[in-house]
């Protein structure tokens, strides 16, 4: 359990964090959403320990980060903003180093070692130094860092920045394997990645908590939420006819000149009523979907404000 | 404990990673060689003693030392290696120990390595080995001073060249503290005692001592206090610092 009480964080006079307060239990994915600058980093940095908090605390399975700080850290893997690592030291030594200051000893040390390892692909890499990966293999040593002393509560600060579609797409995986059991947090600015891997998401912007539920609730708020999009010849005309149906808000022209997406009103369901018409007007229609929302809008219409 | 025997290892495994220990080792060997025999003309003195060995070495350190604690933390923090650290299960204190120990078991190395020195002077003559230990002794307290203030000061910055600049100025001070250089810069608006005071910070006045043979409990307890002193600065400039 992660309990994040009136967080604040001020920098001089800039507020970065502002009375910040959520929880996660375990089993939970969340995904920490914001604009660059919103103060995602922060607050993990504020949870992880890193830096101290200007008002507020957090608790992580009931160890609270500034009483007993020790006792925090050890329950959390932490992968910081960048996936730091020692460019000096080769994977196999920085693993080992980092074994040591978990004081992870014997048969479980080993097994856990070897299983990291063979997760994360670093076989090949292992007698490398850190200065010589390239960006992927940095952020996977990173990543293996943060799991090896298997922590109930794993914080990744932007997991998968910097990595190609097939290394993002294996980072989300491991993931989704270790969610069951586990609280993680993870920050993005990657959307796609919420849908893909987070049971919840929390927008901030600003410091303020701006939205908090599943991907799904958050997509719920889009005006595209239940838009239907229909790709068919006589587009103009079929745009006039499904205007004027009641459960219709509005309908917007799409990316080309055959493609219409008509929006529905708070609440409606439109595709039958736009089922009605197509066999009434015996339209061929070449394309016809419906939408689940666009995160991307809803995060500009959340944070659009505030970042302005 | 075990973390900061961990930390201390792997930091100490880190000089010798990259070519700057050897770098380090080579150019202090050779500089305190030439410093020796051309400067402290040690043949033509024609004594069994290694004074003109030892004369040389705070400021042989004034611009190694600096150049050795740059990196302490700078580097970490330029890294952002220093996040890492201090979010796995270590104290600070336990950090700033380890690195720092890290560090003067380093220079003890280098140290060390002068030891065909003292053979030379052993094979030509016959010194009171004492002396030279109490001056070995003095010479790494003396580098364990002047590394605390460059550590410390590399806990400010990100930039090394900027901690190796300021860390030499402040070494610099405190080597020079007993002379009018820097005293004559107190006198004319502190009161005496005060004067009196930074005078009886000069490293160099302690240092002297204790190579002369004089093990004096004031002089080494000056040495350890500045040692504690820096770090606990150090520890407090990390801890602020840290977020930016």
């Amino acid at each position: 359990m992660i309990e994040v009480e009136q967080l604040s964080k001020r920098f001089g006079e800039r507020l970065a964090v502002d009375a910040l307060s959520f929880t996660v239990g375990p089993g939970e994915v969340l995904g920490f959403l914001g604009p660059n600058g919103a103060g995602k980093s922060t607050t993990m940095k504020m949870i992880t320990g890193f830096i101290r908090p200007s008002a507020g605390t957090a608790r992580i399975n009931g160890y609270d980060i500034q009483a007993a700080p020790l006792a925090a850290k050890r329950e959390m893997g932490y992968l910081p903003e960048g996936a730091p690592g020692y460019g000096d030291m080769s994977v196999r030594q920085f693993l080992d180093f980092i074994a040591d200051i978990r004081a992870m000893s014997g048969a479980w040390r080993k097994e856990r070692m070897d299983e990291v390892i063979q997760e994360i692909h670093l076989e090949q890499v292992l007698d490398q130094k850190i200065d010589t990966l390239s960006k992927g293999f940095r952020r996977r040593v990173g990543v293996a860092q943060a799991i090896l002393h298997d922590p109930r509560v794993l914080i990744m600060d932007e997991p998968t920045d910097g990595l190609d579609p097939n290394q993002k797409h294996e980072v989300r995986n491991l993931i989704h394997g270790m969610a069951k059991d586990k609280i993680i947090v993870i920050s993005t600015h990657i959307l796609e990645e919420v849908e893909a891997v987070c049971s919840r998401a929390i927008v901030i912007a600003r410091g303020h908590l701006l939205a908090d539920g599943t991907p799904e609730e958050l997509m719920a708020r889009s005006r595209y939420h239940g838009a239907v999009t229909l790709d068919l010849d006589n587009a103009r005309e079929a745009a006039d006819l499904l205007g004027q149906l009641p459960e219709v808000a509005a309908v917007e022209d799409g990316d080309t000149d055959t493609e219409i997406t008509v929006l529905p009103r708070e609440g409606q369901a439109l595709m039958a009523a736009i089922g009605r018409v197509i066999d009434q007007q015996r339209w061929t229609v070449r394309e016809l979907y419906q939408q689940k929302g666009r995160l991307d809008e809803v995060f500009r219409d959340i944070t659009g404000g505030a970042a302005a | 404990m075990n973390n900061v025997i961990t930390l201390f290892k792997r930091e100490l495994r880190a000089y010798f990673a990259t070519p700057l220990a050897y770098v380090f080792i080579v150019i202090f060997l050779v500089l305190s060689g030439i410093f020796t025999f051309y400067l402290g003309n040690f043949y033509e003195r024609n004594q069994a003693d290694l004074d003109s060995f030892f004369i040389f070495h705070p400021w042989l350190y004034l611009f190694l030392i600096p150049a050795i604690a740059m990196r302490v933390w700078a580097d970490e923090r330029k890294s952002g290696t220093i996040e890492l650290l201090l979010t796995l299960p270590v104290t600070m204190w336990q950090a700033v120990l380890a690195k720092y120990l890290a560090a003067w078991c380093f220079v003890a190395i280098a140290l060390a390595l002068t030891f065909p020195m003292w053979l030379t002077v052993n094979y030509l003559g016959s010194p009171d080995n004492g002396i030279i230990l109490a001056a070995y002794l003095g010479s790494l307290l003396m580098a364990g001073g002047y590394l605390a203030i460059g550590v410390c000061v590399s806990a400010f910055t990100k930039s090394q060249v900027i901690a190796f600049i300021i860390g030499l100025t402040l070494c610099f001070l405190f080597t020079m503290s007993g002379f009018p250089l820097v005293l004559d810069f107190f006198r004319g608006w502190l009161p005496g005692g005060v004067v009196d005071a930074v005078a009886s910070l000069s490293v160099l006045s302690h240092f002297q001592a204790i190579s002369r043979g004089v093990l004096n409990l004031r002089d080494v307890a000056y040495f350890l206090a500045m040692i504690v002193a820096w770090l606990y600065a150090c520890a407090i400039v990390i801890d602020m610092k840290k977020a930016d």
